[in-house]
């Protein structure tokens, strides 16, 4: 049997780039998230924020035109924009600790329905890599991941509580999967939205929290169809 | 005001002491003291301690991971002490996972704190970062306006290698973009502080006082990278 098809990676990322808000400051972890910045939307401005101090960014260099002293948080060479400011790394973290970043999206190993999450260690390997995950997840305003929903060999990453060492506790809002996109509410993870042709139960059998289903869900939606499911088009913001 | 133009790296780290504490900035390959790690490696100072984001990077760039692979650290004080990703592998996490060095995870912005915290005189601090985890563990812990915190403590060092963009022959210093990053805190949380300079190094009074990133009375030695040195 073919493996039914699953949301790819830019539209996870998508779908969480949909909800930032006209003015929000943006903190995209490395890796997948960064992804969340191919969305464009021209009725809102937001500003990019990296680790190394770095306020108001803009997209990835085009070969030949990187300038070599300005990259983001995964050391890719980036554009600045019109109005960008530079810090040093203690004012970053002053900047990420005092709550201004309204929003970072991060990957995951796992997410909890209480929201904790876990990203910086697995047991078995001596160390970690933490980079500024902990002061992220602990001060932003809202902590959004995007992840795919199960392991490589099948295993569930939504779980009833996280088994590896947490990044910090109870602060996950939104969680995007190649499955469907969840809020996690007081009694847990509510399915919003679901990947076209995917059934809650089929979700559910690969989840191991029991899935709260939101009754307005929908497919999960993307650049091409955003108005069309909802009716009013609004998202909402978590 | 005094000149503390040093006529090349050797000269400027001549007297490294075994055993000691330096601090080492950079982010993304941007603003790391390459000259001067390097002529750290050839003047040989074993034991020491390094402060750094990053323990090195992969490839063959010059950056604390050097030192590292010829035996001169004994412990890195880092917030990366395993790969991001399994492929990463650098000389660091083969000889960590070795028990060939030891290290101490701290999150980026805690470290970023406690060096700045060094230099601000300030013997400590309560953060909300790794409350509820692994990391907090036998910390002291303190609610503070409804939410939890934890005591950290500062971060000081022997010596800081910086990089700067530009600076004049008394040390003050400018930096250039996200070569900025650590370098302004470890600058002035080190006893000693040397600098590697990018683009050139001015008279005093040629840059403007209020352009200035870090004052020169942090900064005790400098040297201009020459047209062979390391840039990137």
């Amino acid at each position: 049997m073919a493996e039914k098809e699953k949301l790819n990676r830019q539209t996870m990322c998508d779908r969480l780039a949909m909800e930032f808000q006209d003015g929000w400051i943006v903190n995209l972890g490395v890796g997948m998230p960064t992804l969340c910045s191919n969305y464009k939307d021209e009725s809102r401005e937001l500003i990019y924020h990296s680790e190394n101090g770095v306020i108001g960014y803009g997209p990835i260099a085009e070969e030949g035109h990187e300038d070599k002293h300005l990259v983001n948080a995964g050391g890719q060479n980036v554009v600045g924009i019109p109005g960008m400011a530079i810090v040093h790394h203690a004012d970053s973290f002053m900047l990420i600790r005092g709550g201004m970043i309204d929003v970072t999206v991060m990957g995951a190993y796992e997410v909890a329905q209480n929201g904790d999450f876990a990203n910086w260690r697995i047991p078995t390997r001596k160390g970690g890599g933490i980079g500024g995950a902990m002061d992220l997840a602990a001060c932003a305003k809202r902590v959004y991941i995007a992840m795919e929903h199960t392991t490589r060999d099948g295993k569930p990453r939504l779980l009833k509580q996280c088994a590896l060492p947490v990044t910090a506790p109870g602060v996950v809002k939104l969680v995007s999967t190649d499955l469907g996109l969840f809020e996690i509410g007081t009694d847990g993870f509510i399915l919003k939205e679901h990947a076209p042709g995917w059934s809650v139960e089929e979700i559910q059998e690969l989840t191991e929290a029991k899935i709260i289903v939101d009754p307005n869900i929908c497919e999960v939606r993307t650049r091409g169809n955003t108005d069309s499911n909802q009716g009013t088009g609004r998202h909402f913001v978590v | 005001m005094k000149n503390k133009v040093f006529p090349n790296f050797d000269e400027a780290v001549k007297d490294f002491q075994d055993n000691s504490v330096f601090m080492s900035p950079g982010f993304g390959n941007v603003g790391v003291p390459r000259n001067l790690l390097s002529a750290v490696n050839k003047q040989g100072a074993k034991g020491l301690t390094g402060i750094s984001n990053n323990a090195g990077a992969l490839g063959d760039s010059i950056d604390v991971g050097t030192l590292i692979q010829a035996n001169q650290v004994k412990k890195m004080i880092c917030a990366f002490t395993a790969p991001t990703h399994p492929s990463q592998v650098t000389p660091f996490v083969e000889m960590y996972n070795n028990d060939e060095l030891d290290a101490e995870l701290v999150p980026q912005g805690t470290m970023a704190e406690r060096i700045r915290a060094a230099a601000a005189g300030i013997g400590g601090f309560y953060t909300p970062t790794s409350v509820g985890t692994e990391l907090a563990e036998g910390k002291e812990h303190r609610e503070i306006n409804g939410r939890m915190h934890v005591l950290e403590f500062p971060l000081h060092a022997d010596y800081a290698l910086i990089r700067a963009y530009r600076a004049d022959t008394f040390g003050n210093l400018q930096f250039r973009l996200a070569g900025r990053n650590f370098n302004p805190i470890m600058a002035m949380a080190a006893k000693t502080t040397i600098v590697e300079v990018e683009k050139e190094i001015v008279e005093v009074g040629e840059l403007d006082p209020d352009q200035i990133h870090v004052s020169g009375v942090y900064v005790d030695r400098i040297v201009l990278i020459p047209e062979d040195g390391i840039f990137y």
